[in-house]
């Protein structure tokens, strides 16, 4: 009978209704979708990194993340290979050499990082499989290819087909150079990726160095990214006594993982913006209705109503609005990020600002269960405390006060 | 006596108006506490990157900002000082030349770009002197010495007194090789600077690339940030008439990036503060809407007694805006006091330290509380609450004085 009632109530007054209404849904569809963009940004960021020849897991030599030089290689790529093919956990990987170098034409001359791949098997790992936009990939056998990125290619004012000499040091402490051809231009999120990466065959880069058969590194992708840490140390425990350090990716990449530690506590900062803001409007709302049907409380004390029985019938009018509210503001928001999940927002107007944020050019927004759920359940269980305040005001009122009442 | 008569009604009503100037005080107070953060940390950030490389303004040649082209001086950097000396607004300069070079120590060799510096001008322009952890910094006199950042000497495995092997090419196509000894070791924070950047005296710089007395830029500091426009047209109008194949760049040219993050930011934090404001004008104009029409007698009885709709209207915006006046006063007073605290005492956002670091920027932010903040954010709040208000006033408009009088 008290839902009856106050499910009654709360449309006595349809406009009033319909304004806090609208607040509520505006507010739970500003918390839902503002957070599903701030995850998309994360999200696109977690993978963007992951895919710039990060991996989920990766295997290097002990002394290679602090030192990353060639005599910090891996020597013994074969026995690695065959204990990673039989892990059921790793879903898919490929080993890689990657050492700095300088990369000179007859113009210009810099610092790049130069990355022998597999390029049938780097394909599904790293973003270099589907990010060539002009000439081709690399094939197999071919030992004088090299891609570079777009912006690098600006900036050594070169072509397709033209040469490009690097310079590294060897496995001998001697400097090795070799020249190689473009054969492709890649695009990649970041103006910064596309200058510091050149990609070329593994064998080429393996005899440049003069390390016959070593690599660097092993990049491994596995089934779900969150558990990056638990398989990097079972993986880890496989090669005990081998000089090998396995890094997961929040390992490798802690900015990244700073960034999104910050977004979480923004997430909640907006969420508790949001919902104070909603309060204020809430309790003003139901007191309204309270007052001004103070007789009708006096009534209903008076014909032996208990004071609780008025608590919980004014609280469920606040449920009513609440639940209403968040469940509108829930489809609205999810509507929204559906609306833009084939486009996405697209901030290539701010190219330069995002590159400088680490950001990707085009935002497509994620819907987090865990966000909507916290959003919902601030807003319905603080909403129904801060709707005690006129509750129990409402049941303070003695019947006979009430009855005079105008 | 519209404005007596609009007072005593907000106070008919006081737990009413209480709490919608708290709704309004809340949303005042986040306003302006939250532009001043975002105005501060956007000034933080300005300064931290200008003062740790490139200076308010650069004076280059043509197209060396893009092309970075070793050839492409500053050829007389004598004429471009007599210049600066004399010009109003110009705090201090210095001059620059870099080229990109491989440098090698006993068994690693990188790619780095050298940065020639005048040991004794550099400190009064860049916090370069501030950023050295180990060792010293350059001085006067010093010839083959060189200041490594802090990731690259860990690279290069070379400690302070350690000697570095340089192997570059000239301004004239010339090799340039000569062997260095570290001298002091820095830490900017920001990774990008610290693994790539090594530092030598600018005269030995000009002797090892064959320069012939050129530099590659002019780094110049302003009185503030403020006058860096009007001190750019100047140095522009100084050059006009001597070398046109100069081109003066300001901080924002020289940092395309920065701006855009912080145009992006702006544009971002307004779409949330109008969302958020949005919210609360909802709340705001329910309590409005409802004081009309909870006094539909009473309007009535005014009517009848002669008071035009026209006067009523304006009754009732005066009440609104009295409530909006009061909250945003309240917001923006307790909202100044909140961002006050924090400009003294500073704020460490948890988790937020290696973010900030990365862009430049110290742990501990202050906000900068200032005229522009606190009119923006009070401004928002008060247009918006104003217009949630106009609403409800036109409903009387259309009110009949006998129908009125019979509403219960």
């Amino acid at each position: 009978m008290i839902l009856k009632l106050a499910w009654r109530n709360i449309w006595r007054n349809r406009r009033r209704t319909a304004v806090i209404l609208t607040a509520i849904v505006i507010g739970l569809w500003a918390m839902v979708f503002l957070s599903a963009l701030m995850r998309g940004i994360a999200d696109r960021m977690v993978k963007n990194a992951i895919s710039t020849m990060t991996g989920h897991i990766k295997i290097y030599h002990a002394g290679y993340r602090n030192d990353p030089v060639i005599e910090n290689r891996i020597e013994n790529p074969g026995e690695i290979k065959n204990i990673l093919q039989s892990l059921p956990a790793v879903r898919q990987f490929t080993s890689r050499i990657r050492v700095n170098a300088v990369a000179a034409n007859a113009r210009h001359s810099g610092g790049v990082t130069l990355v022998g791949i597999h390029p049938g098997r780097e394909a599904g790992i790293s973003f270099t499989g589907d990010a060539v936009t002009e000439g081709e990939y690399l094939k197999d056998e071919e030992s004088q290819g090299i891609l570079v990125g777009r912006a690098l290619l600006e900036k050594y004012e070169t072509r397709i087909g033209h040469k490009l000499v690097l310079m590294s040091r060897d496995a001998s402490g001697e400097i090795a150079s070799r020249a190689f051809r473009i054969r492709g231009i890649y695009d990649a999120e970041l103006e910064s990726t596309e200058r510091q990466f050149v990609f070329v065959n593994l064998a080429a880069a393996q005899e440049m160095l003069g390390v016959n058969g070593d690599v660097t590194e092993f990049s491994l992708l596995i089934d779900d990214y969150e558990e990056a840490a638990a398989v990097a140390a079972s993986v880890g425990r496989r090669f005990d006594g081998d000089d090998l350090a396995v890094y997961s990716w929040k390992e490798l990449l802690p900015l990244v993982v700073a960034v999104l530690k910050m977004y979480d506590g923004f997430i909640l900062f907006w969420f508790a913006a949001v919902f104070i803001a909603i309060a204020f409007g809430l309790v003003n709302t139901i007191l309204m209705a309270v007052f001004e049907r103070i007789r009708e409380f006096g009534l209903m004390r008076a014909l032996g109503m208990k004071p609780s029985f008025v608590v919980a019938e004014v609280s469920a009018e606040s449920f009513f609005l609440l639940f209403i509210g968040t469940v509108a503001g829930n489809l609205l928001g999810a509507a929204s990020v559906a609306a833009l999940s084939q486009r996405g927002i697209d901030l290539s107007a701010f190219a330069k600002g995002i590159e400088f944020a680490g950001m990707s050019r085009i935002i497509f927004p994620v819907l987090e269960l865990g966000d909507i759920l916290t959003a919902d359940a601030a807003v319905l269980v603080l909403g129904m405390a801060v709707g005690l305040y006129p509750a129990i005001r409402a049941a303070r009122f003695s019947p006979v006060e009430a009855m005079v009442h105008m | 006596m519209n404005f007596i008569m609009a007072w005593r009604n907000i106070w008919r009503h006081p737990r009413r108006s209480i709490l919608t100037i708290a709704a309004i005080v809340f949303a005042t107070m986040l306003l302006v506490f939250m532009l001043s953060w975002q105005f501060g940390a956007y000034d933080t950030m300005i300064d931290a990157t200008v003062k740790i490389h490139t200076g308010h303004i650069q004076i280059q040649a043509q197209g060396y900002q893009d092309q970075r082209d070793m050839r492409k001086v500053v050829p007389d950097p004598n004429e471009i000082e007599r210049i600066l000396t004399s010009l109003r607004g110009v705090k201090s300069y210095t001059f620059r030349a870099e080229d990109f070079s491989l440098v090698s120590s006993e068994n690693r060799t990188y790619g780095v770009l050298v940065i020639g510096i005048d040991p004794q001008k550099e400190p009064s322009v860049s916090t370069l002197e501030d950023m050295i952890r180990r060792g010293r910094f350059l001085e006067a006199g010093d010839r083959r010495s060189a200041l490594a950042g802090e990731i690259l000497a860990d690279n290069l495995n070379s400690p302070v007194g350690g000697d570095l092997v340089l192997l570059g090419q000239g301004r004239d196509g010339s090799i340039a090789a000569t062997v260095l000894t570290i001298k002091g070791i820095f830490n900017t924070g920001q990774d990008e600077f610290d693994r790539t950047m090594i530092h030598i005296p600018l005269e030995y710089f000009q002797e090892l690339y064959n320069m012939r007395g050129a530099v590659h830029m002019a780094v110049v500091l302003c009185d503030s940030l403020t006058a860096v426009p009007a001190v750019k047209e100047r140095i522009a109008g100084a050059l006009s008439g001597i070398d046109s194949s100069l081109a003066v760049l300001d901080w924002k040219e020289l940092n395309p990036g920065l701006v855009q993050a912080i145009q992006m930011d702006l544009v971002s934090g307004f779409i949330f503060y109008l969302i958020l404001i949005i919210v609360v004008a909802f709340s705001i104009m329910n309590t409005f809407l409802m004081a009309v029409f909870e006094r539909t007698r009473e309007f009535g009885v005014m009517m009848s007694m002669g008071m035009g709709p026209g006067r009523l209207m304006g009754l009732l915006l005066m009440e609104s805006l009295g409530i909006t006046l009061i909250g945003v006063v309240i917001g923006t007073i307790a909202g100044a006091a909140v961002t006050w605290y924090f400009q003294i005492h500073g704020m460490v956002i948890p988790g937020a330290e290696e973010v900030a670091r990365q862009f430049g920027l110290p742990e501990r932010m202050f906000p900068q509380l200032s005229f522009l903040s606190i009119a923006v954010g009070a401004g928002i709040v008060l247009i918006l609450t104003v217009l949630s208000a106009l609403y409800p006033a036109f409903k009387v408009k259309g009110l009949k004085p006998v129908e009125a009088l019979s509403a219960v």
